[in-house]
């Protein structure tokens, strides 16, 4: 049934359609409209048989996650950004011990300085976590993401995690095709786990394990990523087949394998290259783009696949690693290493809810046609204030903090003082 | 059933037993009527901790924990569930892949058993079960330091677990370093460089049982191992109630405290009998029920035979043990132990 509502509202309700036991909730923006949509709808009674907790921090509420899956429950919980990171214990913890938890993240950066705003810092934070991770382009992805990982979490008996941008998909209020209780519970299986805390069968879990065995269960942690790959796909297709829509699986392509230049990106990110795109190619340009739905695990196969007519690669994404350079653009070449004769880009963009433009992404596959893109670009930077900051420290060894100068740069923030 | 009632009832019905000839709580067993005796006297104990782990010599923390959970276990008929904060316990039991838990057991992280407890109990309330009971446990630096805002959550929600504090006064599993229930005075490999002496002069140490009282949670008791009995009882009486209850249990450590294995029980029965470690309930924030000191000692008898007391009772330190006989004081007149 259609329906006119925000992402954040449209993501619970799908959450209710999965019949969560468990959900524990702590606010943090810009996910808080998810939780706070959930508790209504326990409070309502339209989701039934589900214990909704308040708890006390991020790093207890995956950790009242852990206790609550270990003992046999479906369980869900949202967070974002700092909270992520407050919960990091808990989130290396939960995938160490198989649980197949679900968990929305509302994408967020990640401060110093605070920043409430969209970009992917908080994703790629929990990269190595050892959760599954896939991001959605659309809030109607969202939904049926969603209903996609608790299905795969528990195949796998892993935890995933649904990334969806923090206020551009959460926040809009869109179309949104909500699905039938009824196909929901034809696709999704009543959970059962493979170990649980029973009286009936006691068992001891989260064990210590030292060198002697310790390589082999990481390793099979790998292993189990890997069979992922297949599992996403298998989903997806069934998913397709059930509701009659496609979600995609691993990767989604969109004229990537005809095109000589390819944007690869994660995220609501791809709506805004896709109008670009159209446009471009309107007028005869050979652009694509190839969407990565699944980060973790990482497709390789899927991309070198999707990619191997392409000439030039432009990996965009909203974070980086400092000091190193682009996250995703650095596994793309990875995993692209033995292709030959092509050109991979790193664009980093959109950082701390920064708009992003076609007018910019424009800009850039324009250098890309003339050939001057260069390696790392970092998209819409103010090179003025940067220099004019990196020459306030050489000149003063106390110039202050950096974000308070250049807010005043800028003219946010009103001069009491100048250096 | 008060161990006054257990000692008159067993006079009555049988002979006039001097129990307390040395004057201790260690009454053998076989001594009293059947239905007084500890369920470690019965052939049907439950044995929650098997034998074959690792726990030191004397270990405090091995015999309490074995009594709380085997008494839970008794009056659940078997149906709990325990999540266990890293740490000693959790470290001598499980040595993977072997295992000397009998019941369903989960360690997650060290500061998070009171949460991974309150969703196993959110679980099974989920799935309806009422039966099944939760247990939470960790050391006190589990659960007085990074613990703590997951253990105050738990109260706060009143969530039905209850949680077990073995408290010995420090990080012992990392080597002996300070927690903040680390008593004022006591030496610890952290506590060097603050102050003037070698001991922790944060004086009185975080004491849990009065702030999860202020909490205003069902049921927060304080057991000691030198009276299994008493803690038995305690454990029953908590898992009588529903909601989150709070029980601290002191567990001399004879590494941490630099005593003798074979003086844990004496030393657990010192700490109490100086007034350093006061045993009382509580219900709902209001104070029920204190144990009396049968046979009041100087605190110097108690600090004497630890190690970690050692400088205190240099002369030139005169101040630290005053500090220290005053909190006894203080005990005493708060929770009338005389």
């Amino acid at each position: 049934m259609l329906y006119q509502i925000s992402g954040s509202i449209a993501v619970a309700n799908a959450i209710a359609l999965c019949r969560p036991d468990v959900v524990p909730c702590y606010p943090i923006t810009p996910q808080t409209h998810i939780v706070e949509h959930l508790s209504l709808l326990v409070k309502n009674g339209k989701l039934k048989n589900c214990t909704y907790k308040n708890v006390d921090s991020e790093f207890s509420s995956m950790s009242f996650c852990i206790g609550s899956s270990a003992a046999g429950a479906r369980t869900y919980t949202a967070t974002a950004s700092q909270g992520l990171l407050y919960m990091m214990e808990a989130v290396y913890n939960a995938s160490g011990l198989s649980l197949p938890i679900v968990m929305t993240l509302g994408n967020r950066a990640i401060g110093a300085p605070i920043n409430i705003w969209n970009d992917h810092s908080d994703a790629m934070s929990v990269r190595d976590a050892g959760w599954i991770q896939l991001f959605v382009e659309s809030n109607q992805q969202a939904v049926d993401v969603h209903i996609q990982a608790f299905k795969l979490a528990e195949a796998l008996s892993l935890p995933v995690m649904v990334n969806m941008d923090g206020f551009i998909l959460t926040h809009a209020i869109t179309q949104v095709d909500m699905p039938d209780q009824e196909l929901v519970d034809q696709f999704l299986p009543k959970f059962v786990p493979r170990q649980k805390l029973d009286t009936n069968a006691p068992v001891s879990i989260g064990a210590m394990v030292g060198p002697d065995a310790f390589t082999e269960v990481r390793y099979l942690a790998h292993h189990k990523q890997k069979e992922a790959l297949n599992i996403i796909e298998q989903q997806a297709e069934e998913f397709a087949a059930i509701f009659g829509r496609d979600s995609g699986g691993l990767v989604k392509s969109y004229f990537a394998d005809e095109s000589d230049i390819v944007f690869v990106a994660m995220g609501s990110v791809i709506g805004t290259m896709q109008d670009l795109v159209n446009d471009l190619r309107d007028q005869g340009h050979s652009v694509g783009i190839l969407s990565l739905r699944s980060f973790r695990p990482f497709p390789a196969t899927a991309i070198c696949q999707a990619l191997r007519n392409v000439k030039q690669v432009i990996v965009f994404e909203k974070s980086f690693a400092v000091g190193m350079g682009g996250i995703l653009a650095s596994e793309i070449h990875m995993a692209m290493q033995h292709v030959q004769n092509i050109n991979i880009h790193s664009v980093i963009g959109g950082l701390g809810g920064r708009t992003i433009t076609k007018k910019s992404l424009h800009k850039i596959i324009d250098q890309a046609e003339k050939g001057i893109l260069e390696c790392e670009v970092f998209m819409d930077l103010d090179n003025e204030t940067v220099a004019k900051e990196l020459k306030r420290q050489q000149d003063a060894p106390s110039s202050g903090s950096v974000a308070e100068n250049i807010l005043r740069d800028k003219g946010v923030v009103s001069a009491s003082k100048t250096h | 059933m008060t161990e006054t009632e257990i000692y008159s009832q067993s006079d009555s019905e049988q002979q006039t037993i001097k129990f307390y000839q040395t004057g201790t709580f260690t009454v053998g067993n076989r001594l009293l009527n059947e239905e007084f005796r500890t369920v470690q006297a019965t052939q049907e104990r439950s044995n929650s901790i098997d034998s074959g782990h690792r726990a030191c010599q004397g270990c405090g923390q091995a015999l309490g924990a074995r009594y709380a959970l085997d008494t839970a276990m008794r009056v659940t008929d078997n149906k709990i569930i325990a999540a266990n904060a890293t740490g000693c316990l959790e470290v001598f039991t499980t040595p993977y892949p072997e295992t000397a838990w009998s019941i369903p057991w989960i360690h997650s992280l060290f500061g998070n058993a009171a949460s991974v407890a309150a969703g196993i109990a959110a679980s099974l309330e989920a799935k309806g079960d009422s039966e099944t009971r939760v247990i939470a446990q960790g050391g006190d630096g589990g659960t007085t330091d990074i613990g703590f805002g997951s253990l105050s959550g738990m109260f706060d929600r009143n969530d039905d677990v209850l949680y077990i504090c073995y408290d010995n006064g420090g990080y012992m599993n990392t080597g002996v370093q300070r927690s903040s229930a680390t008593p004022g005075g006591a030496r610890t490999s952290t506590t060097m460089p603050v102050g003037d002496h070698p001991g922790s002069s944060f004086n009185t140490g975080k004491f849990l049982p009065e702030i999860a009282m202020a909490h205003g949670i069902p049921y927060v008791a304080t057991a000691s191992v030198h009276d299994l009995h008493d803690l038995e009882r305690k454990v029953e009486k908590a898992m009588s109630f529903h909601g989150a209850r709070y029980l601290q249990i002191n567990v001399p450590c004879p590494l941490g405290w630099g005593s003798q294995p074979s003086q844990t029980i004496k030393l657990a029965r010192m700490g109490v009998e100086s007034g350093l470690v006061p045993l009382f309930e509580a219900q709902y924030g209001e104070l029920t029920n204190s144990t009396k000191i049968r046979y009041q000692i100087p605190v110097e008898e108690y600090l004497k035979s630890q190690r970690r007391f050692a400088h205190v009772l240099k002369p030139a330190n005169v101040d630290q043990l005053e500090m220290i006989r005053s909190l006894a004081e203080k005990n005493i007149k708060r929770y009338q132990l005389l």
